[in-house]
């Protein structure tokens, strides 16, 4: 059989072979900036761009700075879900704003972009990471061994990789520490991205630190304030299952304290 | 081109913190253990006191002075009770002062509710253990159909 167009006649202005279609869409976009006229306050302000249904929210962002308004500050750098820089609350959910198709995210409403919570605003959708990567650092996220340096490399058998592969994929983009409730109340907590980068060592068969970084993760800050809501888990724009390496983490310190 | 709209009430966005200092210890780590396992010897000791209250013989109509007198003059439901309460107590209150930690977003503000916290389950915790402890099932002078059968050994 041959497929037969069904209504040809309602078809008037004929589209392009391989034409993307283009449509409407607008932008709800939080915007901060103490040395505006609106000071301390934080607003919203909509923008309307024409974009393809192969556009992501990065690409309207981009149209509106380029053509609409300069003024609008956001974090990016590769642009291609790798450098973890353009996180945001798009429609209420961390996403990589490079990651996310402006279709998947119904752009028949307004889509609301807001900077990521829990972490100081500087300027529009710019956060001060700093305390983001103070915890991070905290944890001590470099391999630490003793004895001398082997002459070769440290080889590690498949599965001893595989133990901690999941948590290797982290790219610090913070959407996981800023959609924590915890992290949100006072910011103390470590927050998922530090237990994330700590597991990655302390289940790594080559690292001998792993004593010393369960003794700081065993803090009234650390993973025992994780209420396993998931919200990390449905976050993170690289699939990594945060809460079952939390979860793992805080089994590896009861059996070691048992 | 931008509409700049009235801002309705949107928090001020900028504030600044830092970890105050390390808290570490393994108070946290016993805490989660043990509603762990208080959850699991509760389930038992809850379920087994509504069966044997509430369906074990004549049921809920058995219930009255007598009941409870003959039960707390016996030494195992003294110290099944006893658990009940304590592990229910320290249970609770557990909980709870997670929860005020979590939602608490001020120090002076958590301090206040987790002290009205403590206070409160104190004064549960030592008033139920007196009253299991110093329970007499016979008072002199009560009318002797309300007392149980022990107050009579002849």
């Amino acid at each position: 059989m041959t497929a037969v167009l069904e209504n040809p006649a309602t078809e008037s202005p004929k589209p392009e072979v391989g034409a993307v279609p283009s449509f409407e869409v607008t932008l709800r976009i939080r915007r901060y900036n103490p040395e505006s006229e609106h000071g301390e306050e934080s607003t919203w302000d909509e923008f309307t761009v024409t974009a393809h249904g192969t556009d992501r929210v990065l690409d309207a962002l981009h149209m509106i700075k380029w053509e609409q308004d300069g003024s609008l500050t956001f974090r990016r750098s590769c642009a291609h879900g790798v450098c973890g820089s353009d996180a945001m609350r798009i429609n209420g959910r961390n996403r990589l704003a490079c990651k996310t198709l402006l279709k998947d995210v119904n752009p028949d409403k307004p889509i609301t972009v807001e900077p990521i919570k829990g972490l100081p605003v500087v300027k529009d959708l710019v956060v001060d990471m700093e305390p983001f990567f103070a915890s991070y650092r905290e944890i001590m996220p470099f391999l630490i061994t003793s004895g001398n340096e082997p002459t070769r490399e440290r080889l590690q058998s498949a599965e001893d990789r595989e133990r901690f592969d999941d948590t290797t994929k982290c790219i610090l983009c913070a959407a996981c520490t800023s959609s924590c409730p915890v992290f949100w109340t006072d910011g103390q907590y470590f927050g998922p991205a530090a237990i994330v980068n700590a597991h990655r060592f302390i289940f790594d068969s080559r690292d001998e630190g792993a004593t010393q970084r369960l003794e700081i993760l065993n803090d009234k800050e650390g993973v025992w304030r994780c209420r396993t809501t998931f919200n990390c888990t449905e976050a993170c724009p690289r699939g990594i299952e945060v809460t079952k390496a939390i979860q793992e983490v805080k089994r590896a310190m009861i059996t070691r304290a048992f | 081109m931008a509409q700049a709209q009235t801002p309705s009430a949107i928090a001020a966005p900028r504030s600044p913190y830092a970890r105050r200092k390390t808290t570490r210890g393994n108070f946290e780590l016993y805490s989660w253990v043990f509603m762990r396992a208080s959850g699991v010897v509760l389930l038992v000791l809850v379920f087994g006191h509504l069966f044997v209250n509430l369906m074990v013989g004549e049921g809920v109509h058995a219930i009255d002075f007598a009941f409870v007198g003959g039960k707390w003059s016996s030494p195992f439901w003294q110290v099944w009770d006893l658990l009940m309460l304590w592990l229910a107590m320290f249970h609770g209150t557990n909980g709870v002062r997670t929860v005020v930690n979590d939602y608490a977003q001020r120090d002076s503000t958590r301090g206040v509710l987790k002290s009205l916290l403590y206070l409160a389950s104190a004064i549960v915790v030592i008033l139920g253990t007196l009253v299991i402890f110093t329970f007499n099932p016979c008072p002199p002078g009560a009318p002797a159909e309300l007392l149980p059968s022990i107050c009579f050994p002849n």
